[in-house]
């Protein structure tokens, strides 16, 4: 098991250093583009291009450019925007990581929980009006874009309906540090949470309906009821468990992405300063070195939960295991 | 030899089993009586599509299909099974009437040691801690002629051969002592040494424990090998039925006869081509009117437009015509 996830973990490290050195060479080594101009930003001063050059070491070969790219988001960290002057890359990315990972985090429990139970009991009532009540709702859920449930929710909790009872404890837009005021954090987060979540629930819920029912078709279940066990126990130790493989390696694949910057359009709408807000930010003003920044963060999110969903995957079904080892 | 007056251990009587359809009830199971005294192995031998597979899991009331309708009567210790709460079907499966099936790979939850399942049964039906149950795991596998039991207790369904699969699905059978187990076509999917020593590990637990089996198979070599009587099902109807000797040395049914043709002869000359019974098995569907072999039989004749009862003939019983006419075939 260890060598596993050792090779795993090298893998990982390896399609890491490939995606770093394939952003750095969009970013920097198109041809018939001046890296410079576009890092310096609309309308920059000659001094500020010479800066940049020199900054970026482009008058030095592109493995030495690469390297210290490398170095200065990994090692040094002072990798710099030009657009919003002075403004420390690294240090931004890290400041947002909290609000985007609480955001994901919580948006996540609340659509593994919601979806785990909404799949269940569309099996266990199967071909029934609740069957098909929660798979046309589910449908309802996917077809919403979350932006459009986030200003929906914000037009009602934040203004129309913000002086009764019901809504008047939903704070104003914005993140809410846990370590100062945890109550304040949850108010702050518990709508984008569901309003993030609702599509998944959907999603989710379907998926796990249709292969819940699928496993209920298999033959180790006839041999489970025929074996005496009660109906609870070959719905959640047999039918639900091998059902999981499918459910969390999609898991593994959106909460990746969500926390790599997917939930954007959420930290947008709810004004959270997430890695998204800023990925937004800089979309705006074209500022280069903050996009690529963001967009290595985001891939390494992804590999790193591939490569998590793996070893979920390995513990979950030991055919996976021995295969790997 | 069992004693014939004794309360039969399964008593099944008149068992219909038909699906609703587009085209109306569909019969699957027609008017299926037999009974099987302790100790006893009685072979169900039939064509895929015959039912015998439905009778077996009719008895085990594992038919779920939302669409069948089961009539009939299916008494086990004289007590009736039809119609049993779901609870009160639960303590019987597992630990009176077990069974097995033909694929012990898919049969098996993949991502359990055997082990955990054979425990899981054992303490669905008993108070045993989880040691314990692992160890009559352990001594069940034992038993079953796997070998390093400890070890392989913990292994997966995948990790091991077909053969040692049906051994943990067999070891997993028994673990509550059942006093009737359902063999559904258990070496089917084995190959044929493999078959032979499962064929011997279930005459020996029918020696030591006593127990009931009721073996389902296609295959008329392993009838002959195992079986003590030997019910012949075609198109979800008994054709033929009596002890093996019997109906082995005097097939009275042209089916019976066409399904023993079958078997390569162990000595003499060596056959050019085996003789095979011509046509198909019905489709549940479109099942003909009078004898169902009927369109298959080279004895049609006008009698057979009535769908024959059974007729006894010495210790066996025949669903065909010529019974009565005095030319059995």
């Amino acid at each position: 098991m260890i060598r596993v996830v050792l090779a795993r973990l090298g893998q990982m490290a390896f399609v890491m250093a490939g995606i770093s050195i394939l952003v750095f060479l969009i970013f920097f080594a198109t041809p018939g583009t001046d890296p410079a101009a576009r890092i310096a930003g609309r309308n920059a001063a000659p001094e500020v291009l010479a800066a940049v050059r020199h900054d970026f070491g482009f008058d030095q070969p592109l493995a030495v450019q690469y390297v210290l790219l490398m170095k200065r988001l990994f090692v040094t960290g002072d990798l710099t925007s030009f657009v919003n002057r002075g403004q420390k890359v690294v240090p931004s990315i890290l400041q947002a990581v909290p609000v985007t990972m609480s955001l994901v985090v919580g948006a996540a429990l609340v659509w593994v929980v919601a979806s785990v139970a909404v799949g269940t009991l569309a099996c266990v009532w199967r071909g029934t009006v609740v069957d098909k009540a929660l798979m046309i709702l589910g449908l309802i859920g996917i077809s919403m874009p979350v932006f459009w449930v986030g200003e929906v929710a914000n037009l009602i909790t934040q203004s129309r309906y913000h002086d009764t009872w019901l809504f008047s404890w939903v704070p104003g837009l914005g993140y809410v540090p846990l370590t100062q005021d945890p109550v304040g954090w949850f108010k702050a987060l518990v709508i984008p949470w569901v309003a993030l979540a609702i599509l998944f629930v959907g999603l989710y819920g379907r998926v796990l309906r249709a292969s819940l029912v699928e496993a209920y078709g298999e033959d180790f279940i006839r041999t489970a009821r025929a074996k005496g066990l009660g109906e609870g126990r070959i719905l959640f130790r047999h039918a639900l468990r091998t059902s999981m493989v499918t459910f969390v390696s999609m898991f593994g694949l959106d909460f990746g992405l969500l926390v790599g910057g997917g939930a954007l359009l959420t930290e947008v709408v709810f004004g959270l300063q997430g890695v998204g807000y800023l990925t937004y930010n800089a979309l705006q003003n074209l500022d280069l070195p903050v996009i690529m920044a963001t967009v290595m963060y985001a891939s390494f999110f992804v590999v790193a939960s591939n490569a998590a969903v793996d070893l979920i995957y390995a513990a979950l079904d030991p055919r996976v295991r021995l295969a790997r080892a | 030899m069992p004693d014939p007056v004794a309360e039969p251990l399964l008593r099944v009587e008149n068992l219909c089993v038909s699906f609703r359809s587009e085209r109306g009830m569909l019969r699957a199971v027609e008017n299926l009586s037999f009974a099987l005294q302790p100790g006893e192995i009685l072979s169900v031998v039939g064509e895929s599509g015959s039912g015998k597979s439905l009778t077996s899991l009719a008895v085990m009331g594992l038919i779920d299909d939302p669409n069948a309708v089961l009539t009939g009567s299916i008494r086990y210790k004289g007590r009736e099974l039809m119609g049993l709460s779901r609870r009160a079907l639960r303590e019987v499966r597992g630990a009176e009437i077990a069974m097995i099936f033909q694929d012990p790979m898919s049969a098996m939850t993949p991502v359990y040691t055997i082990g955990w399942q054979i425990a899981e049964q054992v303490r669905a039906h008993s108070g045993l801690t989880k040691r314990q149950a692992r160890a009559r795991a352990v001594e069940l596998l034992g038993e079953m002629g796997m070998p390093n039991p400890e070890l392989q207790v913990d292994r997966f369904p995948h990790q091991l051969s077909g053969g040692m699969r049906q051994r943990a699905m067999i070891a997993m059978a028994l673990s509550c002592n059942p006093s009737l187990l359902i063999a559904d076509e258990p070496t089917t999917a084995l190959d044929v040494t493999v078959q032979a020593q499962i064929l011997r590990l279930l005459e020996q637990l029918r020696r030591h424990h006593g127990s009931s089996i009721v073996f389902i198979t296609h295959d008329m070599g392993v009838v002959a090998e195992i079986a003590d009587r030997v019910m012949v099902m075609y198109a979800g109807k008994v054709v033929e039925r009596g002890p093996k000797p019997d109906v082995f040395a005097r097939p009275a049914h042209p089916y019976t006869v066409g399904l023993l043709d079958s078997i390569p002869p162990m000595a003499g000359e060596k056959p050019h081509r085996l003789p095979a019974i011509p046509g198909a098995p019905p489709s549940i569907a479109s099942r003909p009117t009078g004898c169902p072999f009927g369109p298959r039989c080279a004895h049609h004749h006008d009698a057979c437009r009535i769908d024959p009862p059974l007729f006894a003939l010495g210790r066996q019983d025949v669903s065909c015509h010529l019974v009565p006419e005095g030319a059995a075939a």
